[in-house]
C-alpha cells in the first residue's frame, strides 16, 4: 500500500481539469500504454505568453493523475516563462511530496509540460534527442542525466525511481551506474543547474564538436530528410551549413540556435555559439 | 483511518484469509495454559506432542498422505525453498531443474538464483503457457532429461487461479525417474487432493490461504523421498526440520484442514456461484473487459478480469474508497515497473496488463457483497476511462 498524502487523494479521487483543450496552442504526448503511463497535457496560450488554459488525459496510477491534475491547477495563469521553469519537484511539492517510487510520475508531469511548449514554440525537445539508454521504457541519456542534476540522485534506484530507466529487463544498469558517476563527478565543485564547464583546448573542443554533430545531430535530422556539415570552428563560434531538406525549411533557424547550438552548448561547451554559412 | 473487519469486502483471499472462528477456538488454549514444549518428557509438555499428532492427523487427511509425510515449516516459502533445494543437494551430478514461467516468486526467484545458493550452475528450463495459461505437455515431456534434478510446477496460479494438470505430469516425471514437487499454496482446501494416487514427491502448502494464521507452512515429503533438511537444528519433525513447533498455528492448521474438508463442497458450488456471477456480471456491464484464464479449468474462486486501458492501481484505489479489497497484476501496486510475469507470460496485451484486477473470494463472502461490487464497479471504470487518453479512440 502507497503512503499518499491527502493532496495526492484528493486530486485522484477528484481530478481537476480533465479533459483536452479542443482549440489548444499546444499538445504535448508523453508516455505509452506499453510503459504503464501516460500523459496528454493541452494548453491555451494568450498573447501576453500566459497560459490561460490547461486540461489534461491520464493513463497511470493515482500518483500520475494526481501529479496531471496537480500540473493543470499551477499552469492556469502562469507566465510561459515561468513555466518552462517548472521542474517535477514543483509538482511533487505542491502535492505535498511523492513516495519516491513514484517521482517518475511529476517527471512524466514535466515532461508533457516541456512538450506543450515546445509544441506551442515550434522548438525541438532536446531530451528526446539523446540516446536511448533504457530500450524497455525508452529513456535517453539526456533526460536520466539532467534527472540526476536537478534531483540530486546518488543511486541506480534512485535513477530508476525518477525515470523509469533501469525498472524493466534491468540490462542497462551498467550504463545507468556509468552515467551517474558520470555526472556526479561532473556536478561536484558545480552549481546546480548548471552545464559543465571544462577547459579545453581548440583542438580537443574542435574534435569534440565534431564528434557531437556526427554521432547525435547528423542522423537526427537525416531522419527528417535534412542534412549538416561542420564548415568552421573560431573561438566559440561554430559556422556550419545545412543541407537537405534543412536548407529551404523555414524554420531552420529554430533548428540551429533551439536543436543544434543548444546540443552542443550541452555536450562541449556552454558558451558556444551556432551560425550558419550562407 | 483505520478500517474495521465488518466494513470490508473482502475478495483478495488469493492473498490472505481471514482465521476461521473454529481455528482461533482450536488454538487458544495452546496460546494460554498448554504452553508446555513438546519434546519435553513431563506430561504437560507431552500432551502438547498429542495435540500436534492430531493436527499432523488432520493435515494429512486433507492431502491423502501419511502422517509421516508432513513436515511443518513456517510458511509456503520455506516449503518449496526445502523441497527444490533438497532435490538438488540429493543429485548433486544433475544440473537440470524444470519449472514454468508463471511461479510464484517463491519458486521464481529461487529458480532465478540457484547459482547463489549453490554454488553451482543450473540450466533451467522455464515451460511457456498458451494464452490462456495453460501449459503445453508436449514441450513439458519433451523438456526432460536425465539431468533434470527435479520439475517444481505449481498446482493452481495464484493470480489467475488457472490449474495445472499436475498429477499428470508427476507421473511422466516419475517414469522419467524425475522427483516432482508442487506449490499447491492455493490449490489445497479448494480442489480435492489424494496424495497417495498420485507420484507427487513434494507438495508445499500455506496456512493461511485458508483460514489457519500465517507462519505455519507444511511440505509433504512422500515416504523414501531422498530428503536434505533445510533448517538444521534439533529432532523436531524427526531431524527434518529444526526447531521449537510453532504449536499454535500448527493446532490451528490441523483445524482448518479438516474444516477445508468439510467446506470443499461449498467451495465448489456456492463459492463458485459466486465468482461466476461475479465475473459474468463484470463481463457483461463494462465494455472492453475481458478474463484472464482458462474458463474452466481454473480455481474456483478466482476471478482475474482485465478492464482494458485503464490502471490497476487506479482501480484498486477507487476500490478503497468504498472498502472493497482485491489485487492487480498492475506494475505500479508492485513497486516494480512491469506489470505481472504471469499476464506477460500469457501474452495479455499491455492495453490490459496493466488493468487487471484480481478478486478471490472465499466461503465467508456473501451474495450481497458480489451485488454491491457488481453495482459500483462499473462507474469506477467509467470515471477513470474519462480520464484516459487511450479510451476515446475506441
Amino acid at each position: 500500500m502507497w503512503e499518499y498524502t491527502d493532496k495526492v487523494q484528493d486530486h485522484f479521487i477528484n481530478p481537476r481539469n480533465v479533459g483536452e483543450i479542443e482549440d489548444a496552442d499546444g499538445v504535448g504526448n508523453v508516455g505509452s500504454i506499453a510503459c504503464g503511463d501516460a500523459l496528454r497535457l493541452t494548453i491555451k496560450v494568450d498573447e501576453n505568453q500566459v497560459i490561460t488554459d490547461a486540461k489534461f488525459k491520464t493513463f497511470g496510477c493515482a500518483s500520475a493523475i494526481a501529479s496531471s491534475s496537480m500540473l493543470t491547477e499551477m499552469l492556469k495563469g502562469m507566465k510561459l516563462e515561468d513555466a518552462k521553469r517548472l521542474t517535477n519537484d514543483d509538482i511533487a511539492r505542491a502535492l505535498g511530496g511523492l513516495p519516491k517510487e513514484k517521482m517518475h510520475c511529476s517527471v512524466m508531469g514535466r515532461e508533457a509540460l516541456e512538450a506543450a511548449i515546445a509544441d506551442y514554440t515550434g522548438a525541438i525537445l532536446p531530451m528526446a534527442q539523446g540516446e536511448v539508454v533504457c530500450e524497455c521504457f525508452g529513456v535517453t541519456d539526456l533526460e536520466i542525466i539532467r534527472a540526476i542534476r536537478e534531483n540530486a540522485l546518488t543511486s541506480v534506484e534512485d535513477i530508476t525511481n525518477f525515470t523509469k530507466a533501469g525498472g524493466g529487463c534491468g540490462k542497462c544498469e551498467g550504463k545507468l551506474r556509468a552515467l551517474l558517476t558520470e555526472t556526479m563527478a561532473g556536478e561536484a565543485g558545480q552549481p546546480t543547474g548548471v552545464a559543465k564547464k571544462k577547459r579545453m583546448t581548440t583542438l580537443e573542443k574542435i574534435k569534440k564538436i565534431e564528434e557531437v554533430v556526427e554521432r547525435e545531430i547528423k542522423p537526427t535530422l537525416k531522419k527528417d530528410g535534412g542534412d549538416i556539415r561542420l564548415i568552421d570552428v573560431d573561438g566559440d563560434f561554430v559556422t556550419v551549413s545545412l543541407r537537405g531538406s534543412c536548407a529551404n525549411c523555414h524554420s531552420s533557424r529554430t533548428t540551429l540556435k533551439e536543436y543544434v547550438e543548444r546540443k552542443l552548448r550541452e555536450q562541449v561547451l556552454e558558451s558556444l555559439i551556432v551560425e550558419e554559412d550562407k | 483511518m483505520a478500517v474495521l473487519p465488518e466494513q470490508v469486502i473482502y475478495m483478495d483471499n488469493n492473498a490472505t484469509t481471514r482465521i476461521a472462528p473454529e481455528v482461533l477456538d482450536a488454538m487458544m488454549p495452546y496460546l494460554t495454559q498448554f504452553y508446555g514444549n513438546p519434546s519435553s518428557m513431563h506430561t504437560f509438555g507431552g500432551q502438547v506432542g498429542q495435540a500436534i499428532s492430531q493436527a499432523r492427523q488432520q493435515i494429512a487427511d486433507l492431502l491423502g498422505a501419511d502422517p509421516g509425510e508432513i513436515v511443518f515449516t513456517s510458511c509456503g516459502t520455506e516449503s518449496d525453498s526445502t523441497a527444490i533445494l533438497s532435490a538438488i543437494q540429493s543429485f548433486p551430478e544433475k544440473n537440470h531443474v524444470i519449472t514454468t514461467r508463471v511461479e510464484h516468486p517463491a519458486v521464481k526467484n529461487l529458480c532465478d538464483n540457484l547459482e547463489i545458493f549453490t554454488g553451482r550452475k543450473y540450466h533451467v528450463t522455464r515451460l511457456p503457457v498458451a494464452a490462456d495459461g495453460t501449459l503445453d505437455m508436449q514441450r513439458y515431456r519433451e523438456s526432460l532429461t536425465d539431468d533434470t534434478a527435479i520439475v517444481s510446477v505449481m498446482w493452481a496460479n495464484n493470480e489467475t487461479g488457472v490449474l495445472f494438470p499436475v498429477e499428470e505430469m508427476a507421473q511422466i516425471a516419475r517414469e522419467r525417474g524425475v522427483l516432482f514437487h508442487t506449490d499447491a499454496v492455493q490449490a489445497v482446501g479448494k480442489v480435492p487432493i489424494n496424495l497417495r494416487e498420485t507420484a507427487i514427491d513434494f507438495l508445499s502448502l500455506s496456512g493461511h490461504k485458508l483460514h489457519a494464521p500465517k507462519g505455519i507452512g507444511v511440505l509433504y515429503v512422500r515416504k523414501g523421498t531422498p530428503y536434505i533438511p533445510f533448517m538444521n537444528g534439533g529432532h523436531q519433525e524427526h531431524g527434518r526440520r529444526g526447531g521449537t513447533e510453532n504449536v499454535a498455528s500448527i493446532i490451528g492448521l490441523g483445524r482448518a484442514c479438516a474444516l477445508a474438508a468439510e467446506k470443499m463442497e461449498e467451495e465448489n458450488t456456492r463459492v463458485r456461484a459466486l465468482r461466476d456471477k461475479l465475473e459474468q456480471g463484470l463481463l457483461s456491464t463494462v465494455p472492453k473487459a475481458l478474463r484472464n484464464g482458462h474458463p474452466t479449468q481454473r480455481l474456483p474462486n478466482t476471478a482475474n478480469i482485465s478492464f482494458e486501458y485503464v490502471e490497476g492501481e487506479a482501480i484498486l484505489l477507487h476500490m478503497n474508497q468504498l472498502n472493497i479489497c482485491a489485487s492487480s497484476g498492475s506494475a505500479c501496486t508492485s513497486g516494480s515497473l512491469e506489470p505481472s510475469h504471469v499476464l506477460r507470460a500469457m501474452g495479455v496485451p499491455f492495453t490490459a496488463a496493466h488493468g487487471s484486477i484480481r478478486f478471490s473470494l472465499s466461503i465467508y463472502n456473501t451474495e450481497e457483497e458480489v451485488d454491491f461490487v457488481l453495482a459500483r464497479m462499473p462507474d469506477i471504470i467509467t470515471k477513470l476511462r474519462a480520464l484516459s487518453p487511450f479510451w476515446e479512440d475506441k
